[in-house]
């Protein structure tokens, strides 16, 4: 069991714990994934890290509840249990001095592209940051965002906050300015696609973290498999992150999607239970 | 009672063990064979003639005293009788249950000559069931030798070898990647077959009785490699025992859709994920009408068995599961007594049969599949006759969902910074077959991550042959490196 030492709520759907993790906090590093499950009947779903603390041995995770595994996960306090944190998975993001370098961050995708913008400022890549929202109380992290970035540009789809934009225009607009060396684009993935084709014309190499679904997170299932032009690939064994030009976007939505009813079912169920036991 | 003579002993017919009727357990999950009652098993035990020449102990990878064992249960000593399976095999429940025991022990009882061999696996399960409740014997630790000991897998392989390192008095820590122990036996081999109870119940077993510490989502190659477990963590000897979780996928068109999914993903979400009682649990799984599993091995059977399940289950109209198998009946791999249930139950056999393409709806969901027609050609390396498509005999099968059970290969997470570790170009680790031992020292590996798929009792022979020699390396009679 691994104990929740820390949470905050960093807006009605944006939750963020602190998992006491010491062996995975030890060697985590930026881009890598852990795989979570909240009690015994849990599904086992895949995070990427936030944040890793060797000294205190902890990971921090950001989650956003879409579904019942993630609600359910949201209800759990400091002190709390969860059944299963297993990690770090997948393979680390390749620092290097790349140059100047942009690291959007979308919705949620703030969380994990913060570890990449501190690894890649701290290999001495100038670090330009696009984090960007539907509104001003899905931003967080501004604060963190802007102290391992050498410029930030914040925007949300409704404007309620900085620039009221897509992630995609200011992006498009640093392309067109200046000498953009390598891009990394995190968030949901019809944001991921377009930030792909927004960068593809320019030829800027543009690495993508996917999120699909996934069960062991090992390489055992293949259900998180996605196409690349060059044949399909593991999200989880040779990801999570790929070249943003080389995947086929349309599939891996489409793939997304298979358990929608499913997870509408789940959802509603628990609810349902919630409201019971409220009235008990 | 009078000693029954050998003439006697041979005019008693087999025991049949009781199963349920299959059109009831196509639609539940529980145990498809309810095991001997006592009686059936002391009239099956009162069958074996005791040779004195057994030949029936030289088909069992591990080398069960057969005579032994059966001949404690005919006296009515059944403390005795499992005494003498523990000598060898330690997880007689699984065994009993999940061994291909028609082409090893069985095929080699003399009474199968003329008649029907002694049912030694059945007698095997009554034995190991038993010992589950009642405890009469519990392996005994011995004094540690202050040896440690990881093994990485917790499958047949892992658990073979940790339980005979154990009783040899090391300190063994078990690694798993996943959130409970056993590996195939939890993940892949279904509720029906081999309930996930008795798997759980045999491993607490013996980890109590040794001492031996079982660490969950433990995933090595990423939380520790193998080097940090030899020369940081403080361990003597490494055995590899993590199987072969890597599925294969056809490549032909169509092969990403939705609805094409490996055995082991099904598997998974249906066993160990216990998606068959969704939403009770929270993993989802997909039932399709008509399913297409690919391959006729025993994961093919075990995967086209849990989708009649399932199909029952929600009470569907016009369901189907088909297993599209390129050979023919006499190559099917799998145990024979799972074809039969296969049969039995419903599942529809295409043999001669391959997919080409699978095709996909606006919404990238298989809609069908296109097959191509075989022939058997000449024998090939693996001595059976080799499927050669025919040309133009090209048909659609009306499929919503596909299921690829093409067999495994091991998992390469495990082998990061493994250095020294040789493996072969399908990925396996290279390892002597007698002993266990890799290119790298201080490391073992026996099972499926040495030969590939095969079946559980070949694994734990690997597994009782490497904990013999890591023994031997501990106590510090040889020094292979």
């Amino acid at each position: 069991m691994y104990k929740i030492l820390g949470k905050k709520v960093l807006s009605d759907v944006n939750k963020l714990m602190v998992i006491e993790a010491p062996e995975i906090a030890r060697k985590a590093r930026a881009g890598q994934f852990v795989i979570v499950r909240t009690d015994e009947h849990g599904e086992r779903i895949p995070l990427t890290i936030a944040d890793y603390d060797r000294d205190a041995g902890t990971i921090t995770i950001i989650f956003q509840e879409v579904g019942k595994s993630t609600m359910q996960m949201g209800t759990l306090e400091v002190g709390d249990e969860l059944a299963t944190f297993a990690g770090p998975l997948g393979h680390p993001t390749e620092i290097e001095n790349f140059g100047t370098v942009v690291c959007v961050g979308g919705g949620v995708g703030i969380a994990p592209i913060y570890p990449i913008a501190r690894a890649l400022k701290e290999a001495g890549n100038t670090v330009i940051s696009i984090i960007g929202a539907r509104n001003k109380d899905l931003l967080f992290w501004e604060d963190k965002m802007r102290a391992v970035s050498d410029e930030l540009i914040v925007c949300t789809d409704d404007g309620s906050y900085g620039r009221k934009a897509l992630v995609t225009e200011p992006l498009k607009e640093l392309l067109e300015q200046r000498q953009i060396d390598r891009v990394w684009a995190i968030g949901p993935a019809i944001m991921m696609k377009f930030c792909a084709a927004t960068t593809e014309p320019f030829g800027v190499p543009t690495i993508v973290s996917l999120n699909t679904i996934m069960i062991d997170g090992t390489g055992m299932c293949g259900g998180c498999r996605v196409q690349l032009t060059e044949g399909a690939k593991f999200v989880c064994a040779d990801g999570p992150e790929f070249d943003a030009h080389k995947v086929d976007w349309d599939l891996l939505l489409a793939r997304q999607r298979f358990y929608l009813d499913e997870e509408k079912q789940a959802v509603e169920q628990w609810e349902h239970e919630c409201k019971m036991e409220a009235l008990t | 009672m009078t000693e029954l003579t050998n003439r006697e002993r041979m005019k008693i017919p087999r025991q049949e063990m009781p199963t349920q009727d299959p059109e009831i357990r196509r639609t539940n999950y529980d145990e498809v064979a309810l095991g001997f009652t006592p009686e059936l098993a002391q009239q099956e035990a009162d069958r074996c003639i005791q040779c004195k020449k057994p030949q029936c102990m030289e088909g069992c990878p591990v080398g069960v005293l057969i005579p032994e064992f059966i001949k404690a249960l005919r006296e009515g000593d059944i403390a005795g009788s499992i005494r003498a399976m523990k000598e060898k095999n330690n997880l007689p429940a699984i065994c009993g249950r999940v061994c291909p025991q028609e082409t090893q022990c069985e095929a080699m009882c003399v009474l199968g000559k003329k008649g029907k061999p002694v049912a030694i696996g059945r007698l095997e399960r009554y034995i190991g069931d038993y010992e589950l409740i009642h405890r009469t014997c519990p392996l005994e630790r011995p004094e540690s030798t202050g040896k440690r000991v990881a093994i990485i897998g917790t499958g047949p392989a892992g658990l073979t070898c940790a339980v005979d390192l154990g009783k040899a008095g090391h300190e063994v820590v078990m690694f798993e990647s996943l959130h409970s122990p056993g590996g195939v036996l939890v993940y892949g081999i279904p509720e029906f077959r081999l309930p996930k109870s008795v798997v759980h119940a045999e491993i607490d077993y013996a980890a109590e009785c040794l001492g031996i510490r079982v660490r969950t989502d433990a995933v090595i190659g990423r939380l520790y490699t193998i080097d940090e477990l030899l020369n940081e963590e403080g361990f003597d000897a490494v055995f590899l025992g993590t199987g072969a979780g890597l599925p294969s996928f056809l490549r032909i068109p169509g092969i990403n859709y939705n609805g094409v999914l490996s055995a082991n993903e099904f598997l998974t979400r249906v066993n160990l994920m216990k998606g068959y009682r969704f939403p009770e649990y929270d993993t989802p799984v997909k039932v399709g009408q008509k399913v297409a599993v690919i391959g006729a091995g025993n994961v093919a059977m075990d995967a086209a068995r849990c989708n009649l399940r399932l199909q029952a289950l929600q009470e569907m109209e016009g369901a189907e599961v088909h297993i599209v198998y390129r050979r023919s009946p006499a190559e099917v791999p799998a145990r024979a007594e799972e074809f039969h249930h296969a049969e039995e139950e419903g599942v529809i056999f295409d043999f001669l049969t391959n997919p080409v393409e699978i095709y996909g709806d606006e919404n990238k969901v298989v809609s069908g599949m296109r097959c191509i027609r075989m022939e058997l050609g000449e024998p090939d390396e693996s001595g059976r006759r080799r499927p050669i498509p025919i040309a133009g005999s090209e048909f659609d099968m009306d499929v919503d969902m596909v299921i690829m059970a093409l067999g495994t290969s091991p998992n390469p997470i495990v082998f990061a910074d493994a250095g020294g570790l040789e493996r072969s170009k399908w990925g396996t680790v290279v390892a002597d077959e007698d002993t266990g031992r890799t290119t790298k020292p201080k490391t073992w590996a026996g099972g499926d991550v040495v030969t590939g798929a095969a079946t559980v009792i070949s694994a734990m022979g690997a597994g009782k042959r490497a904990a013999a020699d890591i023994d031997g390396f501990l106590q510090g009679e040889i020094d292979p490196w």
